[in-house]
């Protein structure tokens, strides 16, 4: 069992990003599924910008073990009102300055559910979010 | 198509990966959006863009893309070269807009994502 | 070469503003980043992305360009197809991506 913290300021759009790498360098060090590292890596990467893009700071808290790998997203924000809503791709609240750093399509929480193994998103808006992605390591299947 | 051979069809500049214009691309893939280029599966793809931040290099970084064309003359800052460079991706500054980056590439016959 | 020219010879899908398909085209822009057309981008193009947002048509609009040609299968949003239509600019629409579909038009416009 491993576990491991790192912070994720808001706004600072230079440094998004460092988290999920740190996660994948992690991985790849333990001999993961390159296929299972990438669709790791590429939810917690959005997950990691959507608490850049939209929250004021976060943490990311990672647990791995043998069969699994939790990655927690959790964040003091505005939260989300309507998570069914978030979820649909294209919807985004996203400003145009984030627009212009290459996100805000609103494709980004429908990504991540298509590449977790299993999604959940808590939130109390006002408050903040936590989102919780699963991975499972020793699958046979793929996808 | 050979990293050496795009470098030569677009008149363009490697900045990053000097050493490794061996390296082979199966297909291209046009895009500023980042959330747009982390949907792709595939390998080995040559990402074309005119985005040039830190986050360009994170999505390839987290997608497994090994070389990125930027066009509109954009340029990689020393961040990104240095996080290029660690992530063994390939960086190329072409002065061509994206239309005529494209262009070159299809015709001379670098395959699109189906 | 208009808009209905492009739209025969790639295929696409008229979405909306088909009142502009007699449009000259002058050439094409590839860009999903919404300041860099505003800045960049000439009138008479063709404008191909993947962004579906209400701006998308006010920077048509603003710069005059000829059409708009949505990539991947997306779908122009309610309010955008309508300024379409007021407009007469069209949006057209193809399953193929950007990289492919701007291979296509520069092929048929350096002809
Ligand atoms: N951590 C978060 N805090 C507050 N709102 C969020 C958070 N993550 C996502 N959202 C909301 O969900 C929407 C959709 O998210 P996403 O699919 O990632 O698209 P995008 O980030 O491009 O807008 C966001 O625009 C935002 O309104
Ligand atoms: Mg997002």
């Amino acid at each position: 069992m491993e576990h491991h913290e790192f912070n994720i300021e808001g706004g600072d759009f230079s440094r998004a990003g460092y988290a999920s790498s740190q996660v994948k360098k992690i991985l790849k060090q333990m001999g993961v599924d390159v296929g299972i590292i990438k669709r790791t890596v590429v939810a917690a990467y959005e997950g990691e910008v959507n608490v850049v893009a939209h929250a004021y700071s976060g943490a990311m808290y990672v647990d791995i073990n043998r069969d699994e790998v939790q990655i927690e997203l959790r964040d003091e924000g505005p939260g989300i009102e309507d998570i069914e809503q978030a979820m649909q791709e294209g919807y985004s609240t996203a400003s145009s300055a984030v627009r212009e750093m290459g996100f805000g399509a609103g494709m980004g929480l429908s990504n991540m559910k298509k590449n977790a193994d299993e999604l959940h998103i808590e939130s109390e808006p006002g408050k903040g979010t936590k989102v919780v992605i699963r991975m499972l390591l020793n699958t046979t299947t793929g996808d | 198509m050979r990293v050496s051979e795009i470098v030569q069809i677009l008149d363009a500049r490697i900045i990053c990966g000097e050493h490794r214009t061996d390296y082979t691309i199966d297909v291209a893939f046009a895009s500023d959006l980042m959330s747009d280029v982390l949907t792709l599966k595939n390998d080995h793809v040559l990402l074309i863009t005119g985005l040039a931040n830190m986050q360009t290099i994170r999505t390839a970084e987290m997608s497994d893309i090994n070389c990125i064309v930027f066009a509109r003359n954009k340029k990689a800052g020393k961040e990104m070269i240095a996080l290029a460079e660690e992530n063994d991706i390939i960086l190329i500054e072409c002065r061509y807009s994206m239309f005529k980056t494209c262009g070159l590439l299809y015709q001379a016959g670098v395959q699109p994502i189906y | 070469m208009t808009v209905a020219d492009i739209v025969k010879a790639l295929d696409l899908k008229v979405l909306s503003g088909a009142g502009g398909l007699n449009r000259e085209v002058s050439g094409g822009y590839v860009s999903d980043l919404l300041s860099d057309v505003m800045g960049k981008a000439d009138a008479g193009q063709v404008w191909v992305t993947l962004q579906t947002h209400k701006n998308v048509m006010a920077i048509a609009s603003l710069k005059d360009l000829a059409a708009v040609i949505l990539v991947s299968g997306y779908q122009p949003a309610e309010n955008t197809a309508q300024q379409s239509e007021e407009e007469n600019i069209p949006i057209l629409g193809t399953d193929m991506s950007a990289f492919e579909v701007t291979g296509e038009l520069y092929t048929l416009i350096r002809k």
